[in-house]
């Protein structure tokens, strides 16, 4: 692919301009405004540095240096510009204030990550997967429940949040609930599709071997299911988040990421909110990196694995 | 699509084959809606009874249950009544009106529709076409998918509040950021989807970078950016409901939160159907602006 890429003819390459046009940028910015100027340079010093080692191929590099000189950028655009606290806080205030309320954010991680998201996910997962095995031999029922999920899995689920936070209550069990109705669909209409997804050639194979009905379906359609079952599993992972997290602005206990989201914007803190940011952003990449792992584990013959 | 191809062929079939299964189950699900209501809200029947010193019957219970003013479960025909009301029966400049909130949601969430889609593409266009850019960006918007985005929509609310911007554009920037990254993904996907042939024939043509992507990555892209308009259409509403949460300045977002402070449940059912009926129209629209693409394109399948 990449080689191609080279092979395009490149109708702008040699215009001389695209050396100086970026120094003239920088040089114009800072007529205007130094700092601004000091910002533009710094962005084209590592576009510049980025540029030359992707065409060397360092592919870990390039996206740690954007990802720094963004936050380099970020921090500098606040302090030259003496942007008020309240409106944007610097990442260095956001990293200080994460280490200094561990103690807080921990506990909030374990309310809403693994008391609400991830009970949630698992029961909801898990009723998805059965419910699919349960309708599995009534193709009258797969043909009316399939358009119905595929429906229901593009509707506003979190809507529901108010509504199952009155019924369960304040704390997670509410949340749980509304992360079973979130995940619920998304995961049925993916292991529907999976449990097609044996051909028949394979399940011919199963009966002449006299295999009953759950063999075939725990030693073939199962395990040919899984890739299927693990993408509904990862798009999950992000929808139990979500969930937890959006159900906690309707009421929930004193703790809690939502929680301290809404709380903290009321009372203009958003450092703290940035830092329950980056806590969920971090729980967020984690729990999808969990469930990838366990794909490559289970999935390992699957073309998608392949390195 | 294959439904619509099925009508023109052999309609019986199609309807034996789909249409009822589809209300049989939709059928199955009112009645355990009903049942549910009866069973969550007969509680409070009980309750009122036992205070007043009397036990009704099982049918009286039951009649009570479906028509209570502040059920736990509302019963749909509950909810079909009051959104009827509230849709038909009012001004759609009231406040009261479902039309007016819905008006107010759908108009954020078309707004950050285009903008993030409009970004996305131009993303997604940047990318395919600098290797620096696509090393650089490409892996943080894969990570951000991962990402409980939704969680910033307060933040960004009352920040955009407080330097003086309110209204549509902050529901409309949430919106946005939601549409963006799913769009960026699938058009990254559909630019690069020319296989190595295809490339070769154009340079065999001698075709300059822009005449490739006019006359084969964009056609080759449309199937991959419809997938994605679609799954970017519905986020841009949740992300215009969630983003109604904190302010109280209408919309369907507003109305649920409400809803569930004054305990109106019929209330919120009503919202939440009406959310329902908005996506489902949205994801609609994008499809039959898909097919009828795909179609003057020739690649209908």
């Amino acid at each position: 692919m990449s080689s191609l890429e080279e092979s395009v003819p490149r109708d702008w390459q040699g215009a001389g301009w695209r050396r100086t046009a970026p120094l003239i940028a920088a040089l114009a910015a800072g007529a205007v405004d130094w700092r601004l100027g000091l910002i533009v340079g710094l962005w084209l010093l590592a576009w510049w540095v980025n540029t030359v080692l992707a065409n060397r191929g360092a592919r870990l590099w390039v996206p740690l240096i954007f990802g720094l000189t963004v936050l380099a950028l970020w921090e500098m655009a606040v302090r030259l510009f003496e942007v008020p606290g309240v409106i944007l806080p610097p990442p260095s205030a956001i990293g200080a204030r994460i280490m200094v309320s561990l103690p807080i954010l921990w506990g909030d991680f374990v309310q809403t990550a693994i008391k609400g998201a991830l009970s949630g996910y698992v029961m909801g997962c898990g009723a998805a997967v059965a419910v699919a095995v349960l309708i599995d031999r009534s193709s009258f029922l797969q043909r009316g429940l399939l358009p119905v999920a595929n429906f229901a899995a593009a509707l506003p689920i979190v809507g529901t949040a108010p509504i199952l936070v009155m019924w369960f209550g304040f704390d997670w069990h509410s949340k749980a609930a509304v992360v079973v109705v979130m995940v619920f669909f998304p995961m049925l209409v993916n292991t529907m599709a999976g449990l097609r997804a044996a051909d028949a050639m394979q399940g011919d194979l199963m009966r002449t071997y006299g295999a009953t009905y759950w063999q075939t379906l725990f030693k073939l359609r199962f395990p040919a299911a899984m890739p299927f079952i693990f993408n509904g599993l990862k798009i999950c992972t992000t929808l139990a988040l979500i969930g937890a997290i959006v159900a906690e602005f309707f009421g929930s206990p004193t703790s809690g990421m939502g929680f301290r989201i809404s709380t903290s914007v009321g009372q203009l803190a958003l450092d703290m909110v940035w830092a329950e940011i980056t806590i969920a952003a971090l729980a967020g990449s984690a729990f999808y990196g969990a469930v990838a792992m366990m794909a490559r584990g289970v999935t390992f013959w699957h073309p998608s694995q392949r390195q | 699509m294959r439904a619509m191809a099925m009508t023109s062929s052999a309609p019986w079939l199609w309807l034996r084959h789909s249409l009822v299964p589809v209300l049989t189950v939709l059928l199955a699900f009112v009645l355990l809606w009903y049942a549910a209501a009866a069973w969550m809200n007969s509680q409070w029947t009980l309750d009122q009874a036992a205070r007043a010193g009397t036990t009704p019957g099982f049918s009286t219970i039951l009649a009570d249950t479906m028509a209570q003013d502040r059920p736990k479960l509302p019963a749909p025909h509950q909810v079909a009544v009051e959104f009827y009301d509230l849709v038909f029966n009012k001004a759609v400049t009231s406040r009261r009106s479902l039309v007016y909130h819905a008006w107010i949601t759908l108009s954020a969430t078309v707004l950050g529709f285009v903008i993030g889609t409009g970004l996305g593409i131009a993303l997604a266009l940047g990318i395919v076409h600098n290797r620096a850019m696509d090393m650089s960006v490409m892996p943080w918007a894969i990570a951000s998918q991962t990402i409980p985005i939704l969680a910033i929509a307060p933040m960004i609310i009352v920040v955009l509040n407080s330097i003086g911007v309110s209204g549509l554009l902050p529901k409309a920037v949430i919106s946005a950021y939601l549409s963006f990254f799913p769009v960026v993904v699938g058009m990254v996907a559909g630019l690069r989807s020319p296989d190595a042939m295809q490339m070769d024939l154009l340079k065999t043509y001698n075709a300059t970078r822009t005449e490739v992507l006019f006359k084969l990555r964009l056609p080759a892209s449309m199937p991959y950016l419809f997938a994605s308009l679609k799954v970017g259409i519905a986020a841009a509403l949740v992300g215009a409901v969630v983003g109604e949460l904190p302010v109280q300045q209408g919309g369907l977002g507003a109305r649920l939160l409400g809803g569930s402070y004054y305990g109106q449940t019929v209330q919120m059912w009503a919202a939440l159907f009406m959310a329902a009926i908005l996506a489902a129209v949205l994801v609609f629209i994008v499809a039959r602006i898909e097919a009828g693409v795909l179609r003057r394109m020739g690649q209908a399948r």
